[in-house]
């Protein structure tokens, strides 16, 4: 069908028919030959299948046990709202949102920054090798979360890397347990997900800068900007969209953290680490709070919803 | 552009600097794997020579062979139906005009930024009421469900770009829907459909929080349920948990080394959605 045809066919009125049926007859009338009709359901119908029943079904259902009190055993009693409330009123439920919150700040925002200040660097000239370096500064992104947790693990131990290099450079007076450390726990854990996620950024703002125009720079430098100025006028403009996808996909991977979580911290020292994610399971399947747990889940959901679209629409404001 | 020897030097000195911060962590995982087992150092020295027999170790008394059978077994069940089924939906949506595409479209996007945690508690009960908790059903299925969600997206994509005049001339040559779909696009669209598998494989082979909660008995352990349970019986028997890190690991790894363009393509697209 060509351009023009479904031109036509879309500008066409739809007045003709009155009835739901009449309408859709007529909308399959105006196929252009030999265009498939209904036997799109059928293709689309077996996925369709699969995930109505393993993720639509669960998450109405998710939504539905949030409304109930049940420990998972016996009968669940009506609370509606109740556990929606205790997320903003009870601080062992406020606690680990903010732990998350906190968190970003080192999932997203840090890499961000990380990312930006070597693009901007390296945005100046040509780079060899840059295969080899984008492999290498990827690799976090592939390795499965539990494997990345438990090298940390070694990393933060009492006798581990860090602590080494501390003593290394003569700052041995502050080793600790970083990871059973009540107030350094939670920016470990933190620093783990900026190692994780720094050269995702990178890759994206290197690729990005690479399509920026040269004769932006060039027409920068005439006009006496220096790197900095160069950095805020061209650069960080002109890397608006990789950022918003930067920013999208370290933000969910931040309050998706479970892994890592799990097995680093297992949400300890006392609740210090202990995120969102993290509460979802361990009220679910260890302690008996089916329906909270559920509202935390839910909760979760909406904020990665609300993210998701939001720097959605930052990268559209730029269209 | 002109730049100065100094710049040239910083430049590379930065890249390199975080090129390191990057492999530290992978390389400390390695080099315990590698180191003998009396040794209780973590890593970040060079081990006195490779001791392969630690592999051998978390093979057999690791039970990682067990473990890598299990995830071998849900892995090329879900990337092969979730490629299949996510194929077929994909094809219907960037190719076919129906009334509803656009709405039961906008369903499978969302399905994409569901997170897990809000869809396990009611699966697990579901399947446990199914008697499907502690087979290998209950990771496979879901799976394949979330897996959908982003294969039907992807593919999507590739339809609506791939060649309008391709599909009529399949069509004038008495081509149905069906084998236009096999015999033309399937085979042009092979570069999309590896960045489908690959994506797919990674997300199946690393997950952990399904396995955690859906799998009881040892034999059904994936490699990462199993790495985890390991550390927790066995936290002082470093090398063969080293081992068996390298041994949950080295699968991806390897198939990012020879497709890491692939990779890199599939999940920064996660995020540009319209």
């Amino acid at each position: 069908m060509t351009q023009a045809v479904r031109e036509a066919q879309r500008s066409e009125p739809v007045v003709r028919s009155r009835s739901r049926l009449g309408r859709l007859r007529s909308l399959y009338a105006r196929r252009a030959p030999g265009e498939p009709r209904a036997v799109g359901y059928l293709y689309v119908l077996p996925a369709l299948a699969v995930f109505s029943l393993f993720i639509l079904v669960p998450f109405f259902q998710s939504i539905w046990y949030s409304l109930f009190n049940w420990d998972g055993l016996t009968p669940a009693t009506w609370v509606g709202l109740d556990n929606y409330t205790a997320l903003f009123t009870d601080p062992s439920l406020r606690g680990p949102f903010v732990h998350a919150l906190i968190l970003l700040l080192f999932y997203a925002l840090l890499p961000i920054v990380i990312g930006l200040l070597i693009a901007a660097t390296l945005s100046r000239m040509r780079i060899r090798g840059m295969t080899f370096f984008r492999t290498v500064l990827f690799l976090p992104q592939v390795l499965a979360m539990v494997v990345v947790a438990l090298a940390w693990r070694w990393i933060f131990a009492p006798d581990g890397l860090f602590n080494a290099g501390l003593s290394a450079v003569g700052l041995g007076g502050i080793t600790r347990p970083w990871l059973g450390d009540f107030t350094f726990a939670l920016p470990a854990v933190g620093i783990v997900g900026t190692w994780v996620e720094f050269g995702l950024c990178m890759v994206l703002f290197l690729a990005g800068c690479q399509r920026i125009p040269r004769e932006l720079y060039e027409a920068a430098r005439l006009d006496g900007a220096g790197a900095v100025r160069e950095f805020f006028a061209v650069t960080l403009p002109e890397l608006r969209p990789q950022i918003a996808v930067a920013a999208t996909l370290t933000i969910v991977a931040g309050l998706r953290n479970f892994d890592l979580i799990y097995v680093t911290t297992g949400g300890g020292p006392g609740d210090a680490t202990s995120v969102p994610a993290y509460e979802v399971y361990h009220r679910a399947f260890e302690v008996g709070q089916v329906g909270g747990a559920a509202a935390i889940g839910i909760a979760l959901a909406i904020l990665i919803f609300v993210v998701t679209v939001v720097v959605s629409r930052l990268i559209e404001g730029r269209r | 552009m002109i730049t100065s020897r100094t710049d040239r030097v910083v430049t590379y000195a930065i890249l390199v600097f975080f090129t390191v911060i990057a492999l530290v962590p992978v390389l400390g995982i390695l080099s315990t794997a590698f180191a003998s087992q009396a040794s209780l150092n973590t890593g970040f020295s060079l081990p006195d020579g490779l001791h392969w027999s630690n592999f051998v170790d978390a093979w057999q008394r690791g039970h990682f062979g067990t473990y890598l059978r299990s995830s071998v077994l849900v892995t090329v069940v879900v990337v092969v139906a979730s490629a299949a089924l996510s194929t077929l939906a994909a094809y219907a949506f960037g190719t076919m005009r129906f009334p509803g595409s656009t709405m039961l479209f906008y369903v499978f996007l969302i399905g994409l930024t569901l997170p897990e945690e809000a869809l396990v508690i009611p699966l697990y009960y579901d399947l446990r009421g199914a008697g499907l908790t502690d087979t290998y059903w209950a990771l496979i299925l879901p799976q394949t469900a979330q897996s959908i969600a982003f294969g039907t997206f992807w593919m999507r994509t590739y339809f609506l770009g791939a060649s309008r005049s391709m599909v009529e001339a399949a069509r004038i040559d008495g081509c149905s829907s069906w084998t236009t779909l096999w015999r033309v696009l399937v085979p042009v669209g092979r570069p999309a459909i590896t960045t489908m598998v690959v994506i797919t494989f990674m997300w199946t082979w690393n997950e952990f929080l399904l396995a955690l909660v859906m799998v009881t008995s040892e034999s059904r352990r994936t490699v990462p349920l199993g790495l985890v349970f390991f550390q927790g019986q066995h936290s002082s028997d470093i090398s063969l948990l080293a081992a068996g890190a390298v041994l949950v690991a080295l699968p991806v790894v390897l198939v990012y080394i020879a497709l890491q363009r692939k990779f890199i393509e599939g999940m920064l697209s996660g995020a540009v959605k319209e």
